[in-house]
Parts: structure tokens; C-alpha cells; sequence
């Protein structure tokens, strides 16, 4: 590891040339060219599945690409392994931390070097360190417990370490994801500056207009493994940049916001405790009022209790202390209060959380409707054939792709499931409504559709409890916001009062 | 993945033959998969035999002439099967939970030592039915509990069923010999410590024209009734949403708990049987020779059958046919007894591995893709 050679620019040159990559019959990238030029900072827009990951992972030496060259400052290289991609310099970023968490700062830069010392002179290393954090400028505290960093400093720290093994292209895989507005700019802007100074490359994958009009200086947009379109950012416009990345899919317009006439109560959490799985408090005295036709948006950079928070609200976390209300009586999250006081809800990752994957798509339509009739004509009973009789219909009203009703419902994509959910929960009289992240991972006509089905069941008078950490999502739907941190509820406010920057200070704790 | 735009909806009116086809593909492969794992498993084994200088062949003329060869054979074959078949229950029922359950041991010979020890104050005044009526209950119930015990721990404390269950297997057995060898000895058997014999007028008799007791049809019947219950009825739905997605049950408010110590209990009530009916149709009274092992082969047939209680019933004689031929094999070809056990652990080990390529073969994808 040598710092002496800082000062001459030292940002590499990286183009692809016609990637391709085909798995089985499945063309996951066609034909894409794109070159990142030395000290420019380069995003890389496209929808969930466009191939962003895949022409990455192909550059990193994850996959072999089936056509295609990588070249590094002009010059052709092959790219076997990943370790192969760090010789040449190529470094990423994930969009989850890959640090260990009971190790300090610096002994995760020292383990992370290629040829990591058998026994380690920590006097020396410490000196190195301190000589290679002079030339960067991301400060991050070196001698605490990675654990006890925040999320910031941890992606700090990741890309410090990329900065360590001297990778001179950083491929940053949604890398803001993880952190508030002003985590976000801060690592991005110190970022630029590197790029500025010509000391670094960086290709981003990203989904946010913002952060690409605001940092990057050239784009490329995939779509369906393509490239559809790119160039300089500042000629183009977010509304160009956006239709290239939709294409010409319809994308439903947002159901608009009625005028509820009166507020009443509806679902109301009165000091809400619950312990996290090392039974650490993982929420605390979180109390909140969810009127019927109002959207309660609770936003929070991700793991500062809100998954929690959900699982208290759909049973599968017991609560600690605190009662939960619905019209002013107690609820439990059992069958029976379920069905009592028509309380539905989906989230992120269906099939992890909400669906079974290995049973059929009319079966797990029917986890709501199985105990009742028609499906259950005798007590006790279950019946095959109204229980597909009702998959159809609702495949057919929701717009279900499936080959069959008997299709275990993991072979369909994410959208299709997710909107098999949906048919499941929102079908019937919905009084109460309980979400989180709807749309992770989704494409942008399902995003659309889920987000005005949720806008429908308010307007229809359902009290909804959104938790979200897509901040645009909160600020598209939510009559009220919340903001929890640290596992409570740090900031309240109603949506009309307040704005972004507001919602981002809070999100980012008083610390 | 955008696949909105394009037809949604069912296609099943525009091609019912292709859909058919797609469904024989996809359910070819829980046949394809179990025989392949079967072949490998006997490939294996042969190059065991070889390795000590015996035929393949010869191994394979004696499975079929001392399991399935004659008819003495096949009534040794059916015997054996019977309690594996119940045993193999004990193991199917919480496997559709997602618990893997391997004490069904100690609930049959808890089940048998219920069975015996309730028959010795009843076996001088009550009639035979009624006699084994209530060594049938007691059997159920002891194996019910047993078990039951194994999904509470699980549920309401977090213990890991597969440990605790095999555990409890030794408990069950210590149990078995502090009440044969102590105060349920038979003073006037001078052999093996044994409960006092519950009579041979009480015993459970014979099919007519067959050696067979009417265990097996009591199993059959009984796999029948557990896969109308895990298939056609809402608790076995719940069951199978608990067992797919722990998470997807609980957020469908239902009780888990609830369910999983009813499945244990059903589970165990199945191998108490199988005890019941070592009890009163084989050995008349309770004994060390309860524990033969027959809960642990279970648990390789409830795989191999990938916990379909139908399908218990042909791969239980199937590992009854190779139990019954072990002596024939140790006889002609100078084999240990516990060569038939290497076949076993071969097949066990096997069939475990090819657990992991369901869904991985391409093969078996229907040909229209989804996304």
C-alpha cells in the first residue's frame, strides 16, 4: 500500500464493449456499451431487472459475459474473478454492508487487504492508516467497534475501504439506500470532489433523479438489458431521462386525494414496546392515531424499528408493553379481531413475509378467505374448487400474470405477486390497513398501481398506516408523516406542514 | 419484468394440453427425483459390496427372494411395514410444519408401555375388545403427550425439536426399563424383563388366511384419514401455511402454537400406536424388544416418501421387504446384519441430497415462463 503517488491523477479509464450475457433463454444484458471516463462520475439508471446489477456483476468478474470486452485505459482486459477486477483496480461498493460489525474501523481495512499479514504490527499499520486517511476525505472514527458506527459512517467506511485496496473505479451499487438526505449528500458530494480531483472513477447504480442531477456527470439509462439512452446530465431533462427508462409501458395515473369529511379514530397504538431478536428494545413508546381516510406515512432510515414496529402490528413479534386500539377497543393481532375489525396489510418481499412460496397461486389468494365458506362449506372443511373459482376472479380483476392457478406462487415475478397480495388483502371491506415498503423492488407500472390502490382504499375511508423508507413514496401519499428514530417516534407533523428537508433533519436523529 | 402491458389473466382455456403437459413435467419430478436417488443409492451400495468381494446381484436376487419372493415372504415383508408405517407418520405430520421430528421411537415405546401397564389391572375381568380399546387409547395418548411435549418446547421456549425429540427417545427408554425392571415386572417371567402379559385370547388376531394382524389395515386407513386431513381440511391448510412461512402464518393471525402441538401430538399419538400394536398383536406385554429400532427407519421412509402420507404405505413395505430378507442375506452370503442397516443409511443419505434439486432442474420448468 503506497500513498506517495497521490498526487498525480490516478482515475482510471473503463469502457464495455458490447456486453452481452445470456442465462439460458433469458437475455439479462444485450449489447451494452458504455465507457466511464477517468474522473468523471457516471450513473447508471434503469428499472429493477433492466441489468444494471448483471453488467456490473460482469465488470466485477461475478459472471463471464457471453459476448462483450472490458477495457481499462483502452486497453483490453479479461476479468475471471473478482479479485482479478481489484488488480486492475475496480472496486464496489454494495447496497448492504459487507463490514464485520464486532471489528474496529481499522481492523476491517487491515483483513480486507488481498494479502493480509499473518501476524500484524498494529504500530505500523496504525501509522499507514493515519497516512492514508490524510489523503481522503472521508473521516470515519477508527477504533470503535464497527457495530456502534451509524449508518453513515458505515458506508464511510466502505468506501474508504475501496479506497485502501486502491480500487481507482468505484462501482456503487445504490449506495445512499441506507442513509438520510443528508448522509446521502454529504458521501455523495465528498464523492464529486474525489472524482473532481481526478483521483477516481465512479460508476453508480441508482435509481434517484436527484442524486443523479445533482452529482453525475453522464448517464446511461438500460432498460430490458439495453441501453435506451444517456449521455451528458446536463442536457438532458429528468422528464427524458425517466420515459427512458419506463419506455412506452402506461403507467396508471395517481388516484387523487378526496376530501374526507370528519376525522374519526380508527387504529390508534398507545405506547408501543417490543424488544428486537437479541432481545435489545427495538421500539419504545410509540404512540400514534390513525384516523379513518388518512394515510399515516412513517418514514425512518431502514432498521431503526419500524420492520419492528410492523411485526408487532401483524403478529409476528410479541409486544412488550403498550395496547393496541381499533375504534377504541383492544386488539390483538389474531384471526378472529382480524376479521372482526377488517385489518389488512402487505409488505416488501412477499414471499419472505406474506405468501408461501411453494403453495399455489389460488392458494395463498385464499389465507384469508380458507376458514370461511364458500371455500369451507362445513365446518372444518376445505374445498379445492370454489377456492380456484375465487383465484380466477381475482386474477382476472388484479390483473394476475400466472400460467395457472395451480402455479406455486414463487415461480411468478415480483409485480405479479405482489398484486396477488394485493387481491388477497384489498378484495374485500377494508377498515384498516397496514404496509411497509409495497413497492421495494418493483417495476414502475406496479409501483404506480399499488401506490393509487392504497390512495383508493383512503379515499374509500380505510385508516392506513404506511411505513416506508422510500421518502418520495411518504411525501406522494401521506396525509400525516411520522418519522421514527432510533425506535421512536422522533417528529410528527401534518404532511401540509412540513417539507423534505424538514422530514430529513428528523430522520437523522439528534445525534 | 415490466409485464403489465402485455395479456394478463389465465391462459388456461387457450391451451389446456399444454397445460396438462406442463403439470405431468412439473409432477414427473417428485417421481424421477426419489428413483435416480434410488439408483445412486444402490450404485453406491454396490460398490460397498464390492469393495468386500460379494455380488451386487446376488444382494439383490435375496432382497427380492426374502421380501417379496413368496408369500411367507411378503406376510415378514407386511409385518415389518406395519409399524414403520405409523412411525413414518410420526415423522410426516409436524414435516408439513416444517419440524423435523426423529423421537418417534420414544413415543412407541412409550406408547407400547401405556398399552401394556393399563392391561394389567383390566385383564382378568374385561372382554378382549374392550381391553384393546383402551390399551389403543392409552397408547395414542401416551405417544399424544410424548410428543406434544416436544412441540411445546418448541413453540412456547424455542427448543429445537429434532434435538429435543431424540433426547427425549432416551428419557422414553429409561422410562421403559425403571417400571419393567422394577415394580411392572412379571415375577413369573425369569427371562427378559417384562410387563405381565396381556394373554393370548387378548391378543389382536390374524387377517383370516394370512399371519397378518390387523395393523396394517388400521395404517393404511389411518394414512388415508391424516392426508384427507392435511390436504382437504382447514387445519391441515393452516398447518401447511405455518410449515411454508412461519412469518405469512403469524401475519394471517393464526395460531401457530396451537397448531404445532396438535400436529406433535397427532404425530405422536401415530407411533403410540404403532407401540399399541407391537404390544398386543406381536409381543403380549412390554419389553426391551419394543425398542427395535422401527422409529428411526420412520424417518427414512417419511422422506423418501417426501412426507405424503399415500405414499408411506408402498416405500414402508419397501423397507419392510429389505428388513425381512436381512436374515436371508446374513445366512447366504455370510454377511453381518447390519450390512441391511448401510443400505439404509446409504439411501437416507442420498435421498437428503436430493432433496436440494427440486426446483434446480431445468427439466422439470414448464416450457412457458412466467416472467
Amino acid at each position: 500500500m503506497s500513498v506517495a503517488e497521490a498526487m498525480t491523477p490516478r482515475a482510471i479509464d473503463v469502457e464495455t464493449i458490447g456486453m452481452t450475457k445470456t442465462f439460458g433463454g433469458l437475455t439479462a444484458l444485450d449489447d451494452v456499451s458504455l465507457r466511464v471516463r477517468p474522473g468523471s462520475f457516471h450513473a447508471l439508471l434503469g428499472e429493477n431487472g433492466a441489468g444494471k446489477s448483471t453488467l456490473v456483476k460482469c465488470m466485477m468478474g461475478f459472471y463471464q459475459p457471453t459476448r462483450g470486452q472490458v477495457l481499462v485505459n483502452e486497453m483490453e482486459v479479461s476479468i475471471p474473478t473478482p479479485r482479478a477486477a481489484h488488480a486492475l483496480g475496480i472496486g464496489m461498493v454494495y447496497q448492504h454492508f459487507t463490514l464485520v460489525p464486532s471489528l474496529t474501523a481499522a481492523e476491517n481495512l487491515v483483513i480486507a487487504r488481498a494479502e493480509c499479514p499473518k501476524v500484524i504490527d498494529w504500530g505500523r499499520e496504525r501509522k499507514e492508516l493515519n497516512a492514508f486517511l490524510e489523503t481522503t476525505p472521508f473521516k470515519v472514527p477508527l477504533d470503535m467497534p464497527v457495530s456502534s458506527l451509524s449508518a453513515g459512517e458505515k458506508q464511510k467506511l466502505e468506501i474508504l475501504k475501496q479506497l485502501y485496496l486502491d480500487q481507482r473505479l468505484l462501482i456503487l451499487d445504490e449506495p445512499t439506500s441506507v442513509l438520510t438526505p443528508d448522509e446521502a449528500d454529504e458521501v455523495l458530494g465528498l464523492l464529486r470532489g474525489m472524482t473532481e480531483a481526478r483521483d477516481l472513477s465512479i460508476l453508480m447504480i441508482t435509481h434517484k433523479f436527484r442524486e443523479v442531477t445533482a452529482y453525475a456527470d453522464d448517464v446511461t439509462v438500460l432498460r430490458r438489458g439495453r441501453v435506451v439512452g444517456g449521455g451528458r446530465v446536463a442536457d438532458l431533462s429528468v422528464g427524458d431521462m425517466s420515459r427512458m427508462m419506463i419506455g412506452e409501458t402506461e403507467i396508471r395515473e395517481s388516484a387523487s386525494r378526496t376530501e374526507q369529511k370528519g376525522r374519526t379514530l380508527k387504529l390508534e397504538l398507545a405506547g408501543l414496546f417490543a424488544d428486537d431478536d437479541e432481545e435489545l428494545p427495538a421500539i419504545e413508546a410509540i404512540s400514534l392515531k390513525v384516523h379513518a381516510g388518512e394515510i399515516l406515512g412513517i418514514a425512518g432510515v431502514s432498521g431503526n424499528g419500524q420492520s419492528e414496529l410492523i411485526e408487532v402490528l401483524s403478529g409476528q413479534r410479541p409486544l412488550q408493553d403498550g395496547r393496541i386500539f381499533i375504534d377504541a377497543k383492544p386488539y390483538d393481532p389474531e384471526r378472529q379481531m382480524m376479521d372482526r375489525f377488517k385489518v389488512f396489510g402487505f409488505s416488501e418481499e412477499p414471499l419472505h413475509n406474506v405468501a408461501v412460496p411453494r403453495m399455489s397461486v389460488a392458494e395463498n389468494m385464499a389465507f384469508r378467505s380458507f376458514d370461511k365458506a364458500p371455500i369451507s362449506p362445513v365446518w372444518g372443511w376445505l374445498s379445492p374448487l370454489p377456492m380456484r373459482n375465487r383465484a380466477r376472479e381475482l386474477i382476472a380483476a388484479y390483473r394476475v400474470k400466472t400460467p395457472s392457478t395451480d402455479e406455486p406462487i414463487e415461480n411468478l415475478s415480483g409485480g405479479n405477486v405482489q398484486r396477488a397480495i394485493l387481491a388477497r388483502e384489498l378484495s374485500g371491506d377494508v377498515d384498516v390497513l397496514i404496509v411497509a415498503n409495497p413497492c421495494f423492488g418493483l417495476d414502475f407500472a406496479s409501483v404506480a398501481e399499488i401506490r393509487a390502490q392504497i390512495m383508493d382504499q383512503r379515499n374509500q375511508g380505510a385508516a392506513v398506516l404506511l411505513v416506508s423508507e422510500d421518502l418520495d413514496e411518504i411525501l406522494d401519499l401521506a396525509d400525516t408523516v411520522a418519522v421514527m428514530s432510533e425506535g421512536r417516534v422522533s417528529y410528527q407533523s401534518p404532511m401540509e406542514n412540513t417539507d423534505r428537508a424538514t422530514i430529513g433533519h428528523a430522520m437523522a436523529g439528534h445525534h | 419484468m415490466a409485464d403489465t402491458t402485455e395479456t394478463p389473466g389465465i391462459a388456461v382455456q387457450t391451451d389446456l394440453i399444454g397445460n396438462t403437459l406442463d403439470n405431468i413435467r412439473r409432477s414427473s419430478e417428485y417421481i424421477v427425483i426419489p428413483l435416480l436417488a434410488l439408483i445412486v443409492a444402490g450404485a453406491l451400495f454396490s460398490v460397498f459390496l464390492l469393495a468386500l468381494g460379494k455380488s451386487p446381484a446376488d444382494f439383490v436376487a435375496l432382497v427380492w427372494r426374502g421380501g417379496f419372493g413368496t408369500s411367507f415372504s411378503w406376510q415378514n415383508t407386511l409385518v415389518r411395514a406395519t409399524p414403520l408405517i405409523f412411525t413414518a407418520l410420526c415423522v410426516a405430520i409436524p414435516a408439513r410444519l416444517g419440524l423435523v421430528i426423529i423421537g418417534g421411537e420414544g413415543a412407541l415405546v412409550l406408547g407400547g408401555l401405556a398399552a401394556a401397564s393399563i392391561a394389567i389391572p383390566m385383564v382378568d375381568w374385561a372382554p378382549a375388545s374392550l381391553l384393546l380399546g383402551v390399551m389403543a387409547i392409552a397408547g395414542c395418548l401416551a405417544g399424544a403427550l410424548w410428543i406434544g411435549c416436544v412441540g411445546a418446547l418448541r413453540y412456547y421456549r424455542g427448543v429445537n425439536e429434532t434435538i429435543s425429540s431424540l433426547l427425549m427417545f432416551y428419557i422414553a427408554v429409561s422410562i421403559l426399563n425403571f417400571f419393567v425392571e422394577g415394580f411392572l415386572r412379571d415375577p413369573s417371567d425369569p427371562n427378559k424383563p417384562s410387563t405381565k402379559p396381556i394373554g393370548a385370547e387378548n391378543m389382536v388376531g390374524a387377517i383370516p388366511g394370512t399371519d397378518l394382524h390387523w395393523g396394517l389395515p388400521a395404517g393404511v386407513a389411518l394414512c388415508a384419514v391424516l392426508y384427507l386431513l392435511m390436504n382437504r381440511t382447514t387445519f391441515g391448510f393452516a398447518a401447511r401455511v405455518a410449515g411454508g412461512n412461519l412469518r405469512a402464518a403469524q401475519a394471517q393471525g393464526l395460531p401457530v402454537g396451537r397448531l404445532m402441538v396438535i400436529s406433535c401430538a397427532i404425530a405422536g399419538a401415530c407411533a403410540g400406536l404403532a407401540g399399541f400394536f407391537e404390544v398386543a398383536a406381536i409381543h403380549g406385554k412390554a419389553n426391551a424388544s419394543l425398542i427395535a429400532g422401527y422409529g428411526f427407519t420412520g424417518i427414512l421412509v417419511s422422506f423418501l416418501a417426501r412426507h405424503n402420507p399415500l405414499v408411506i404405505i408402498p416405500v414402508a413395505i419397501f423397507l419392510g421387504g429389505i428388513a425381512a430378507s436381512g436374515g436371508l442375506i446374513q445366512r447366504r452370503m455370510d454377511l453381518p446384519d447390519a450390512t441391511v442397516m448401510v443400505l439404509q443409511g446409504l439411501l437416507f443419505l442420498v435421498i437428503l441430497v436430493s432433496e436440494t434439486f427440486y426446483g434446480s432442474l431445468p427439466f422439470f420448468r414448464p416450457k412457458r415462463g412466467t416472467s
